[in-house]
């Protein structure tokens, strides 16, 4: 085993597990696990070999499925001695391969941690395990008026654990916040097995915000028993306003302007023509089909705060030059409206074979920009592409589709998707909003860090996890990995890191 | 508007090499808070003004040196706020130094924390490299959210350059009401009203007097008065009480007695009163609790330990020893690797939020 003691030398070059010895694990692992908490048959292992982003297959060595925080501090402890990779699991919805298995590790689902522990409506809070779902935290706290306002589009599957590991977000989050807002405190045990608490039951906890750097960590620096989460009165009302403009640029305009004016909407999302077309075939949801693109506006709160924002928000509509404005009349005919927004993924799958979801962010006021790249794009790269965007916080979901039974057509689609990365760093954005980098955009991390930015990446992880056991090769690239990536994408003859090794 | 990065990055390499503490200081509005200030003072005043702001964008980026004031100006001109309303403790106070303290003002329980609206920070850290973490748009997962934990560090992690913070739009209304109820009944009704949906945007309790902001659309505002009852006050009263808590200039604030210690004590929301000797104002919904009391550290941090909470000697301790709560093991060994990672020679601000950090 090479096991380096100053953490830079971490994220030099991607370690080397194939030494690791399967017998000695998987004897080690019986000891501390009773009988089927352990797997390691073929047959057993299949349905781990990937995440929510299918694309890339592995299949681990072992599966282990605790009940308890001793048997994942005892877990924890062999692979530390053995010096064996982990990969924390929670429902496996996540799309950027975070959750993918590593050759010569352990995949340690929490997926049997799946109570509420506490549910305390007077100080809206709840202690839940890492194997709840989204939205069974919220249907607990429903009869108390309250819910966990993170809403990702996966929640009725996903797990919080998995939403700790990826801050994830939803369609709510310009006015509610991230997975980082809404969490308070995590337990969770170090891959030395110790057992720590991050965050407070209160608003703050003293020293570094290690919560912070927890939450979106995609499973390198603890793995988590138990999530004290923030619970949020639910709005008396909601109403949705769907605007529709002859042109893409109107829109974004508008996104901006109902900002200006000083209203955060609950809800502001973009769907431009494709898209729509796409998802009213499927849901029917009596979009206007020759629109360049719709907006769909919601406010929330009490009935006359809602009333005025939407007074407010048509008035900014009408001047934006919307050729069409519609107002919800009632609570069926706003889930209507939401439906079409919301079978963007699943009617992208019905036009197409396969679909490849981006997840860049860039400032609203490139949204034209952007749009009219991706559409150069397409040609370039011969495929088509439509746009679903979380118009509020610049948040784009361009859906890549594509057929990986043709030749060629996966790597067309993943070259596609890296220049739309590309651009939204070039734009001043970010390679990924909400869904992680796990596998899937570790390439374009070295896009948008320098080199000291990933070794200080990986002197942080190594503040938790000295020798890189915790879901290593994720995430963070190694300097060696960049060096390899800038050698395929040498831009305007500019080498990025010089000064490294090359194999 | 200047641009000192380079500079800075020589006397960081320099004090790096030589050993040299540096006391990494803005207007000095903060002194007094956190362990004894230790080294050579690195005024960051020098690297001021404001990269860019966008207000459709809700982003703002300014140089750690930039005047609070001025950006709280700045943003209030078109119409936005800083939602934290983050305390100054004086007039020189500046975006690096509030940044670094992390302190959040009256609408921190419904707005949200300083942390909260950090969105990306530039630092020098301890080998001298310019480093970038998160960036200027709302939604950003790529990398560790060092930006985040760069708040509120107190200056141990290296000297920020640079901070996008997210902005908000001001309230179109607000309103504040008082009502005369004791300690127990404040808190239980604050935790009440936590939970339905009104525009409630600060509370204080202190002197069987509770004292409830509402901010928000005008008939939101409207309807919750209507509902709530109580008294409503002037507004330049409001005004008065909200900016006297704010900055702690009066009342409760100012007039402790000699040999008091100024107490923050976070708890969660509905803790039960605290029961300690001296005097209490209560903020947050509950969850942050002023204690100016005489009574021995061991006490007061025991007691609000056993309530879920931390307590910090805010103002007026003996600063050579603990100021934060102590750590658990464990912790306490990632934050002493973490200062490790971004300071290896132990240069910013050394001690001042633990002994050795």
């Amino acid at each position: 085993m090479n096991i380096a003691a100053d953490p830079v030398v971490l994220g030099e070059q991607e370690a080397d597990f194939s030494s690791v010895d399967k017998a000695r694990v998987v004897e080690a692992l019986a000891r501390v696990l009773p009988a089927g908490a352990l797997m390691y048959d073929a047959e057993d292992l299949r349905p781990y070999e990937c995440d929510g982003l299918s694309a890339y297959r592995q299949m681990p060595m072992v599966v282990a499925l605790p009940t308890t925080e001793e048997q994942v501090v005892a877990v924890l402890k062999v692979c530390s001695e053995i010096g064996v990779p982990v990969v924390a699991r929670g429902a496996g919805t996540g799309l950027s391969g975070g959750a993918l298995p590593h050759k010569f590790g352990v995949v340690l689902s929490l997926a049997r941690f799946n109570r509420i522990l506490h549910l305390d409506p007077h100080a809206r809070t709840a202690v839940v395990q890492p194997g709840v779902r989204n939205l069974a935290i919220s249907e607990a706290a429903s009869p108390h008026g309250l819910y966990y306002a993170p809403d990702p589009s996966s929640q009725i599957a996903c797990t919080i654990g998995g939403n700790v590991a990826e801050n994830s977000g939803g369609v709510h989050c310009l006015k509610y916040g991230l997975t980082v807002h809404n969490v308070l405190r995590v337990r969770g045990v170090t891959i030395d097995g110790e057992i720590v608490e991050i965050g407070n039951h209160g608003l703050d906890a003293p020293g570094y915000d290690l919560l912070a750097l927890v939450i979106g960590s995609e499973g390198m620096l603890a793995v988590v028993t138990e999530v004290t989460v923030k619970l949020t009165p639910k709005p008396q009302l909601a109403q949705c306003v769907l605007a529709a403009f002859d042109d893409v640029i109107k829109a974004g305009e508008a996104v901006a302007e109902i900002i200006a004016v000083g209203i955060i909407p609950a809800g502001l999302e973009m769907m431009d023509q494709p898209a729509t077309a796409a998802v009213e075939q499927f849901v029917h949801a009596g979009y206007p089909l020759d629109a360049k693109a719709i907006l769909l506006c919601e406010s929330d709160g009490t009935p006359e705060e809602v009333a005025e924002e939407i007074e407010r928000v048509r008035a900014v509509l009408e001047r934006s030059g919307a050729t069409e404005i519609r107002v919800s009349r009632d609570e069926a005919e706003r889930m209507k409206f939401w439906a079409g927004r919301k079978a963007a993924f699943p009617a992208a799958g019905r036009i197409s074979p396969d679909y490849y979801c981006m997840d860049g962010t860039i400032p609203r006021k490139r949204l034209g920009e952007m749009l009219n790249a991706i559409q150069e794009m397409e040609g370039k790269h011969g495929l088509r592409c439509i746009n679903v965007f979380h118009a509020g916080d610049g948040n784009l979901h361009p859906l890549i589709l594509f057929d990986a039974n043709q030749e060629g057509e996966l790597e067309r689609a993943e070259a596609f998707g890296a220049d739309i990365l590309e651009l939204s760093v070039a734009l001043g954005g970010t390679i990924t909003g909400e869904h992680g980098v796990g596998i899937e955009k570790i390439n374009q991390m070295c896009s948008q860090f320098t080199r000291p930015e990933l070794a200080m990446f990986f002197r942080v992880k190594g503040a938790f996890d000295p020798r890189g056991l915790l879901n290593p090769g994720k995430a963070i690239p190694t300097l060696n990995r960049c060096a390899e990536y800038g050698r395929m994408r040498v831009s305007n003859g500019h080498v990025p890191y010089p000064d490294i090794p090359r194999f | 508007m200047s641009d000192l990065t380079e500079q800075w990055r020589e006397r960081v390499c320099a004090a790096a090499a030589a050993g040299t503490a540096l006391q990494v200081r803005g207007g000095g509005t903060k002194d007094f808070y956190g362990r004894t200030p230790v080294g050579e003072v690195f005024d960051t005043r020098g690297h001021a003004g404001v990269v860019s702001y966008e207000p459709t964008e809700l982003v703002v980026t300014v140089r750690a040196g930039t005047p609070l004031a001025e950006l709280e100006a700045l943003v209030a001109g078109s119409g936005q706020m800083l939602a934290f309303e983050p305390p100054h403790f004086g007039a020189g106070a500046t975006v690096g130094g509030c940044v670094a303290a992390g302190l959040s003002g009256p609408r921190r329980a419904t707005a949200g924390a300083l942390r909260d609206f950090v969105l990306g920070v530039r630092i020098l850290d301890g080998r001298g490299e310019a480093l970038s973490f998160g960036g200027q748009v709302m939604k950003n997962v790529a990398g560790y959210d060092v930006s985040r934990a760069i708040a509120g560090s107190l200056g141990t992690l290296g000297v920020i350059l640079d901070v996008s913070l997210k902005v908000l739009p001001r309230p179109v209304a607000e309103t504040t009401l008082r009502f005369a109820i004791g300690e127990k009944e404040a808190i239980d009704r604050l935790n009440d009203w936590g939970g339905q949906p009104l525009p409630v945007s600060a509370s204080t309790w202190a002197d069987g007097a509770l004292h409830l902001r509402l901010s928000g659309a005008e008939a939101a505002v409207r309807a919750a008065e209507r509902k709530l009852g109580g008294d409503v006050l002037a507004d330049d009263a409001a005004t008065a009480l909200w900016q006297g808590i704010r900055e702690q200039a009066d009342g409760f604030f100012a007039d402790a007695a000699t040999g008091e210690v100024l107490w923050r004590l976070s708890l969660p929301s509905s803790a039960a009163p605290v029961k300690l000797p001296g005097k209490q104002l209560i903020e947050w919904g509950g969850a942050l609790r002023w204690l100016r009391s005489d009574a021995p550290a061991v006490a007061i941090r025991e007691r609000v330990a056993a309530l879920g909470g931390h307590a910090t000697a805010f103002r007026g301790a003996d600063r050579a020893g603990d100021v934060f709560q102590p750590l658990p093991a464990p912790v306490m060994a990632i934050q002493r690797r973490l200062k490790q990672a971004f300071d290896p020679a132990g240069i910013f601000n050394p001690g001042r939020l633990y002994d050795g950090i």
